[in-house]
């Protein structure tokens, strides 16, 4: 856990250069999401509306075991539900905790132009500083895992901080503190990821689950929250977890070259015009020469 | 005792070149146009992100940001209505913009003559015109994101491309404008303030249609 004050690594919307930058030696930290020991009691939902002082939202019936469709402004984190069931009829009851990934490649932070309304800390967080926010909701665009929402009434995004106020003050995120079964942990990346990957292996040798592993996606350069999944290889039927999330080309295109393109165009048009100016100067009135003594 | 009486009338000897109501809707034009280039650039580069504090702040900004560009089409289309068919591109113009080289070097002897507008004028105005279209057309999908599901995000992707490179376009024809009326034509931005000019701006820079309205010719 981070210990003392976060450091920033990364500001959005920002020219010149970032306070945390290859400053700190702060650790990556992680959070451990190991779906096939979750038993979908909704404790970590209920911990992060009381640690963030949200109420709790209307429940929506569909029929399952679903709380309602979706995460919201004011509700972070939610465990999404899924009976699937294999070719021979076998029905499995899957459960994966949704929230923001916080991304080692944060498309919401490439894509937002509001001065420091996003900032990565160089323990791997994201989080989103509403006062910077401008509401243009671009971060919805840039995210790959549709994680960021709008509150239409203050016109600002909000989304999972992985309690980054816990977390500086050395304290363990609230969702894994009220976790019963211990299938959250929290850690450094690294122990995180070797206490996946054996427990990965341990579904593997012990279950029938052979294609058991860990979800770390490279597309996004790997992120802050991973999950053991009983099928690496099928992370959609998971309420929808993407195979190979990335930042959207357009955002990378847009934000990249196409930034550059538009900046040197604008400047060499500005130069472009002045040099003109003074090569040929203004054009002059002459007189109607059609007409004895000509026009004023 | 009293003075002469000399009487005071405007723009004597000269002729109107654009009315009340095209004065009127050309500022207003511009004065949208304006607004919606400071933000924009505002949100289009980390370095520029200033021009948001200028005009209001941050989110003051993308608040009034596609409302204005929203007035901004109702005054492009409103100019459409005035201009629309004085910006039709002739032989005239054909002529005239086959000849740019001239008219950019200022070598008059091989500058055609021109109308009301030169062709010039004419390729900005087809430009604002279509780039407004787009503008607000794709930025429709970006003032209300939150009403564009999961499944076509892309469209939000396509859309901010069509956004940004119109809105590029605009800006390479707007430096040109501005430097045009502000710099390179004397008396231009008198002329879309006032509404006059003498009669020998007009026969220097638009003689077709002076030979016209004086009733010369044509």
């Amino acid at each position: 856990m981070a210990n003392g004050p976060l450091q920033i690594k990364a500001i959005s919307g920002h020219a010149g250069p970032v306070p945390g930058r290859n400053t700190s030696n702060d650790y990556d930290v992680c959070k451990l999401v190991d779906v096939t020991t979750c038993i979908g009691c909704k404790a970590c939902e209920v911990a992060c509306l009381e640690w963030n002082g949200y109420p709790f939202r209307e429940t929506v019936f569909d029929n399952s075991y679903q709380t309602m469709p979706d995460t919201a402004w004011n509700y972070y984190n939610l465990i999404r539900f899924n009976e699937f069931s294999d070719d021979n009829g076998n029905v499995s009851l899957l459960m994966r905790k949704d929230q923001c990934m916080h991304c080692a490649d944060p498309g919401c932070l490439r894509a937002c132009p509001a001065d420091g309304a996003i900032v990565q800390y160089s323990n791997g967080i994201v989080d989103f500083q509403q006062e910077n926010c401008i509401g243009c909701q671009y971060c919805v665009t840039g995210c790959p895992f549709d994680i960021p929402k709008f509150n239409p009434t203050t016109k600002k995004v909000y989304k999972c901080t992985l309690c980054s106020d816990r977390v500086g003050a050395a304290l363990e995120p609230a969702c894994i503190k009220a976790c019963p079964t211990g299938c959250l942990h929290f850690g450094s990346k690294a122990d995180m990821k070797d206490l996946a990957e054996t427990r990965a292996a341990q579904v593997r040798e012990h279950t029938s689950h052979k294609d058991a592993g860990v979800y770390d996606p490279l597309g996004v350069s790997g992120t802050h929250v991973i999950y053991v999944l009983h099928d690496i290889n099928h992370p959609e039927r998971y309420g929808g977890l993407p195979k190979d999330p990335h930042v959207p080309w357009m955002v990378r295109l847009w934000k990249g070259p196409l930034k550059w393109i538009g900046d040197f165009a604008m400047t060499a048009g500005i130069i472009g015009v002045a040099i003109h100016y003074i090569r040929f100067g203004p054009k002059e009135v002459e007189p109607d020469s059609s007409k004895p003594g000509g026009s004023k | 005792m009293s003075a002469a009486a000399v009487p005071h009338t405007p723009h004597a000897g000269e002729i109107e070149r654009y009315t009340f109501a095209e004065r009127i809707m050309h500022w207003f034009t511009a004065a949208t146009y304006l607004y919606c280039l400071l933000t924009g650039l505002a949100f289009y580069s980390p370095h520029l992100y200033w021009l948001a504090y200028v005009v209001g702040g941050p989110p003051t900004s993308r608040f009034w940001h596609p409302i204005l560009g929203l007035g901004f089409l109702i005054a492009t289309l409103w100019m459409h209505a005035i201009w629309g068919r004085d910006m039709q591109i002739t032989s005239v113009d054909k002529r005239w913009l086959a000849n740019t080289s001239a008219y950019i070097t200022n070598d008059e002897e091989h500058t055609p003559l021109s109308e009301r507008f030169n062709g010039g004028q004419k390729i900005y105005y087809w430009l604002m015109v279509y780039g407004a279209l787009f503008l607000l057309f794709s930025g429709v999908f970006l003032w209300f994101p939150e009403y564009i599901p999961r499944q076509a995000a892309w469209v939000r992707h396509v859309m901010i491309l069509v956004h940004e490179v119109a809105a590029l376009a605009t800006i390479g024809g707007f430096i040109i404008h501005v430097y045009m009326s502000v710099f390179m034509v004397p008396y231009s931005m008198a002329a879309i303030t006032t509404g006059y000019v003498t009669r020998a701006w007009a026969w220097t820079h638009h003689r077709l249609w002076y030979l016209r309205v004086s009733g010369r010719q044509g």
